[in-house]
């Protein structure tokens, strides 16, 4: 908990940064600029999860364990996302999303 | 003390997210992201979370940054600028966002928290017990999936990067 922060404050925090993460995810072009964006709306959630644990039940430890959970799977989903990126480079010579038509072959 | 240095924290994670999702130059937008990802592990310091803080310092700033680093670097030209997007593209995603985000706001601000009156902060040591606990709220399941899953991620990622050349 932090002196003089209320729940509001922090979540209105967390709900800007996942829009701006969404946004960014409407908008962006390039395959590893679209998974950045999925970084911020995943780290959104992240810091949601804590918050509530701390603020509303601290007594019990659900959402700190799963903010653990969900940065492993931020960073196993981040590198499978980089390698399909550099096979995709291999085969069809651009990361554009415009490009990538083809997965199946 | 403490205030202040959420809303710095707060002004730099804003700042820095809407220069990662609207800058063109590729390589800078991934030290913004590597910014914000500091900034947040700032939040999870003030809120007496140090082991998760730790987690995303090391994780994020130290791992996830360097393979996107990496992957720019391996598949684009160092000076590339990205393609502007088209102003109605803006607008309308802009107006996505800027619709759920006051949907969420309006949720939030409507809703009547009870904060907790006692207040304990999170050690390493609860989170450990819990995580290898197979008792009533333990969580040795999902321990364990997470752990095949970063297994058959390491195994994928291998054999996806290697694939095919172009020539075969």
């Amino acid at each position: 908990m932090i002196e003089g922060i209320s729940i509001y404050e922090i979540l209105t925090l967390s709900s800007i940064l996942f829009f701006i993460g969404v946004y960014g995810f409407f908008t962006r072009e390039n395959l590893i600029t679209v998974l950045m964006s999925i970084e911020l709306i995943l780290n959104a959630s992240a810091v949601n999860f804590v918050v509530i644990n701390t603020y509303l039940y601290p007594d019990f430890l659900q959402g700190s364990v799963f903010s653990i959970f969900i940065i492993a799977m931020a960073a196993a989903e981040t590198a499978l996302a980089i390698a399909i990126i550099i096979n995709l480079y291999k085969l069809v010579a651009s990361v554009e999303v415009k490009d990538t038509q083809k997965l199946k072959y | 003390m403490e205030t202040i240095l959420f809303y710095i924290l707060a002004a730099l994670i804003v700042i820095f997210a809407i220069a990662t999702v609207s800058t063109r130059k590729i390589l800078r937008a991934v030290i913004y992201l590597l910014f914000v990802l500091i900034a947040i592990s700032g939040i999870y310091f003030l809120v007496d979370y140090s082991f998760l803080g730790a987690i995303q310092l090391t994780v994020y700033g130290g791992g996830v940054i360097v393979l996107i680093i990496f992957s720019v670097l391996l598949v684009h030209h160092i000076e590339l600028e990205l393609e502007v997007t088209p102003l109605k593209k803006k607008l309308i995603a802009g107006l996505i966002s800027a619709v759920g985000l006051g949907i969420t706001l309006w949720a939030i601000f409507t809703f009547p928290f009870t904060n907790a009156t006692t207040y304990k902060s999170i050690e390493v040591d609860d989170i450990g017990r819990k995580l290898l606990s197979y008792g009533e709220g333990g969580y040795i399941l999902p321990f364990e999936v997470i752990s095949v899953l970063l297994l058959a991620v390491m195994v994928g990622a291998i054999v996806i990067a290697k694939g095919k050349k172009l020539n075969e």
